[in-house]
């Protein structure tokens, strides 16, 4: 598969000017006849149109729309200056004193930044980061006015469900990248062929490789909208889409959009919470009466992470104001590190990763916690990335009304443990429910081959 | 240590968080003691980790010790260079400042910042004026004092907020305490005491917890008495209100009255209605219905970095290594403030110049005083502009571009004692800074019938 694509690449960087017109002619002949976007309605729609302009367009336009939808091959490549000027920067770090308390009450602790930017600034590598995406299939397209960069690894085995991932924030596709190999290929890790999938890791718009969107719109509900299409795009008539943090709003989304190839979702971040219970929350009510024991408990830990959210809500109404950490990686790092989980604000999980050198497991280590803050920094997204919050005007964890086929895996810290119960009302066609034993709100990240086993499990009755 | 955690409503309904959101004064027993009479940025770091004074050797350590401000070149160009290396996010995707600060404006900013802006006139400005620090409750205060040549001016110390400091009151200085050379009249001198808050210009950064307005009230207090003056009379806004209206409440006898320009004045029908979120309650007056609109957008736009300030002050590493971060996250403080402050980076004047702004913004960064002054907003327990029971004489000055401009029905129910109030026609949350002929006017006037 990797072969392949790399002598496609190949193939597609020599054609000559001539050789593109015709593939594109024929490509858009191919594409009116066999719609493959989300909307098949649309892409009748859109075929015709592009049917006739195509046949009175000139050259020039014939290009615009082959090189648009073309799927470009894409090596992450930062510049040695680059680097060095983010080591300085970490270096030159004007640093506010200690905080006035012995926990982390007033935000992440002075010594916990002292120590990761003395790391950052010296032995800390990117290097390694980019060799490992680099070792990856990667792509950018161009959907709805905007280049989404993408990870596509295929499996080997016939029949794989393709399966598209979606990070969050401060996630990145950095979350994702160790999910590749146990669900491209489970046998290695004790799993079956028949659970193979084919992995697509997009990066959302604003965040990562994808582009930055210059005006508003790249909601949740338009991304849902560009995986479906970016899917498509791909070749794929059915798949499945998994999401967690902004991933699962997504997924959401693109569960109520219902496009035709879509046959379910997998969220690790469920909308299950009850209106009237919602309702209480927001209002700072106590719940409602005649919650189980269960529910009232994920009532609590819902009112506990909203103590938690104040990034969110500035960047929910000030995103632009952030320019700290568009100008301080030390400043972006901290911002960034400042996500709560069910155990503390910054997560634990994320606190125990920084004192993690390696891991045998899989599991979150001090290198991968700086390969996401830095791509963040290179690529200049912690503003950008911001905006998203600023887009979504509905409700984080309230029931979105998803119909199609749904599972649910329940992580111990992830910001509310979502009960059986509000899940079976939230999605009526619950196809798969389970309480995990272990891994938090950055799942795939901390415990990818638990997460991996969750997604073979989760999607096996609708292969 | 509890967590003092104030964000009690969830995460859509911004206006129940407004209570518990706004105040948030740092106090802690600072045990820091700066020694040295001029300030040195480098000099500053290098105290901040070495050992605290005990509290009783502080505490015994009553002396006034006279200031100046010398911050070496070497800390303007340093600032300077952050300046034109900043990196620069991408525009906001919207054609107004419902994103936030605006790229243009902070391009504007940064730009005069770096090429004309010259700290050494501030400097020399500040350094004409008589400043001190002393140790009061283990902690330095900083302060400006100025005597009137007239015999019976009144003692009158002002208390500044955040994003504020002795910057903005300093065109009020000359007004008040020579009221002759401005069309005033001697009879309308004030003795002026302009302190710095804890953790903020050039008073000592708090190690310890608890610096909370109650305790910079009472060290208010002992720094007026240590001054030599057993009646005072005080004025603030922003944080500069809960500190001056709690001197009122901790020392009726000592303090002759108060002046407000940010009263704490809201009723808690008020603030029921505001919780909800919801419109106006019905039989509001005009001023009130104003009122409630001012604070109804406040609360569900504009909240946001005090609710960071308030639960996670120390993540704001960004604006303590960033010039242009922390110019952005100040000049984000309220949406007019903002608004007034983005004109005078396109050049229109109205009150304040960015020389004046820089000013400030510059202080904060050669202090470093980014987040210890985040850390009064954590410490603070007082609901903001909830009434705090003061019973003394109160005069009131209600800006229209404050956050709110109070009504004087409200005023009369916070303040029993009323016994002045005003509603300006213009001027907002930096009132003596923009608006300093008439906020010098309104002190002379709030404290006229109490001489």
């Amino acid at each position: 598969m990797k072969r392949c694509n790399t002598l496609c690449g190949a193939l597609l960087r020599r054609l000559n000017f001539f050789a593109a017109v015709c593939v594109a002619v024929l490509g858009l002949f191919a594409w009116y006849g066999c719609p493959q976007s989300a909307q098949p309605h649309d892409a009748q729609k859109e075929g015709k149109m592009v049917k006739s302009s195509a046949l009175t367009a000139t050259q020039k336009q014939i290009e615009t729309i082959t090189s648009k939808s073309s799927i470009r091959p894409f090596k992450v490549s930062i510049p040695e200056e680059a680097l060095t000027e983010m080591r300085r920067r970490i270096a030159a770090t004007q640093w506010p004193e200690k905080e006035t308390v012995q926990d982390e009450s007033q935000g992440v602790p002075l010594a916990t930044m002292r120590e990761l930017a003395q790391y950052w600034s010296t032995d800390y590598d990117w290097r390694k980061a980019e060799a490992k995406l680099n070792a990856l299939p990667q792509f950018v397209t161009n959907i709805d006015g905007l280049d989404i960069h993408f990870i596509h690894a295929r499996s080997k085995h016939p029949g794989a469900m393709p399966l598209i991932v979606s990070h969050g924030w401060p996630g990145s596709i950095i979350e994702q990248i160790k999910l590749i190999d146990p669900l491209t290929d489970p046998t290695k890790y004790g799993g079956r062929a028949e659970d193979a999938f084919d992995v697509v890791i997009p990066s959302m718009p604003g965040y990562g490789f994808s582009g930055k969107p210059t005006t508003t719109g790249w909601g949740p509900e338009r991304m849902a909208r560009a995986w479906g299409e970016l899917m498509g795009r791909l070749g794929y008539k059915k798949y499945v889409a998994q999401g967690g943090d902004w991933g699962a709003f997504v997924v959401d989304q693109m569960g109520l959009q219902a496009p035709e190839g879509l046959l379910a979702i997998h969220t690790n971040m469920p909308a299950t919470v009850p209106a009237d219970v919602d309702k209480a929350l927001l209002a700072g009510a106590p719940p409602p009466s005649g919650l189980s024991a269960e529910e009232k408990r994920a009532y609590d830990q819902l009112v506990r992470t909203f103590k938690q959210v104040d990034y969110a809500r500035l960047m929910g109404s000030r995103p632009q104001t952030l320019y700290g950490i568009a100008d301080s990686p030390v400043g972006l790092a901290a911002w960034l590190l400042d996500h709560n989980d069910a155990d503390a604000q910054p997560a634990a999980t994320v606190t125990a990763g920084l004192k993690r050198i390696a891991s045998t497991t899989g599991e979150l280590t001090r290198d991968e916690i700086l390969d996401n803050i830095s791509l963040y920094w290179l690529t200049n997204t912690g503003v950008s990335a911001s905006r998203l919050y600023w887009e979504y005007k509905g409700g984080f964890f309230n029931t979105k009304g998803v119909k199609i086929p749904v599972a649910v895996s329940v992580f111990p810290g992830e910001q509310y443990e979502a009960p059986r119960s509000w899940a079976e009302r939230a999605y009526p066609k619950l196809i798969y429910y389970r309480k995990v034993e272990k891994g938090g709100h950055f799942a795939a990240w901390e415990q990818p081959l638990l997460f991996a086993s969750e997604l073979r499990a989760a999607f096996k009755s609708i292969r | 240590m509890t967590c003092l955690n104030y964000s009690k409503m969830p995460a859509c309904s911004a206006a129940i968080l407004i209570i518990t959101v706004v105040l948030g004064l740092g106090s802690g027993l600072a045990a820091q003691a700066q020694g040295n009479t001029t300030t040195n940025k480098k000099e500053k770091i290098m105290t901040q980790t070495s050992p605290a004074q005990s509290s009783a050797t502080a505490q015994k350590n009553e002396a006034i010790r006279p200031f100046r401000v010398n911050f070496p070149a070497e800390a303007l160009t340093d600032l300077r260079r952050r300046i034109e290396a900043t990196k620069w996010p991408s525009r906001e995707l919207v054609d107004d400042a419902t994103q936030g600060v605006q790229l243009a404006t902070m391009r504007k900013l940064a730009d005069y910042w770096a090429k004309q802006y010259d700290w050494r006139k501030i400097e020399a400005r500040l350094n004409a004026l008589p400043q001190f620090v002393t140790n009061i409750d283990g902690l330095d205060v900083h302060f400006i004092h100025v005597r009137s040549k007239h015999p019976k001016a009144m003692p009158l110390i002002i208390t500044h907020g955040w994003p504020g400091s002795i910057m903005e009151e300093m065109k009020i200085i000359d007004p008040l305490t020579n009221p002759t050379a401005h069309g005033g009249s001697e009879t309308d001198a004030f003795d002026i005491v302009i302190p710095s808050l804890p953790g903020y210009g050039f008073s000592g950064k708090p190690t310890e917890l608890g610096w909370e307005p109650v305790r910079i009230a009472r060290a208010w207090v002992t720094l007026m008495k240590r001054l030599g003056y057993s009646k005072f009379a005080a004025s603030g806004g922003d944080w500069g209100d809960p500190v001056t209206e709690q001197m009122a409440v901790l020392a009726p006898s000592d303090v002759i009255g108060i002046h407000l320009n940010m009263p704490s004045a809201v009723p808690p029908e008020i603030f029921k209605a505001l919780g909800a979120g919801g419109p106006a309650p019905d039989g509001l007056t005009d001023d009130e219905k104003r009122a409630y609109g001012q604070l109804d957008l406040f609360f569900k736009k504009g909240l946001a970095y005090a609710q960071e300030m308030t639960n996670r002050p120390q993540t704001l590493y960004a604006m303590e290594d960033s010039p242009v971060g922390l110019a952005a996250w100040i000049l984000d403080h309220d949406i007019r403030s903002y608004e007034l402050i983005a004109r005078v980076f396109d050049g229109k004047s109205e009150g304040i110049d960015r020389d004046d702004v820089l000013d400030n913004i510059t202080l904060y960064w050669l202090t470093n005083t980014a987040v210890s002054s985040a850390r009064l907003y954590w410490e603070n327990k007082l609901p903001f502009f909830a009434p705090q029971g003061v019973k003394i004489p109160v005069a009131v000055s209600a800006f229209p571009d404050e956050l709110y401009q109070a009504p004087k029905s409200w005023a009369e129910k916070a303040f029993p004692n009323l016994v002045y109030y005003n509603r300006l026609p213009k001027g907002g949350h930096f009132a003596a800074w923009e608006q300093p002929e008439f906020f010098s006017s309104e002190v002379r006037a709030a404290f006229r019938s109490l001489r």
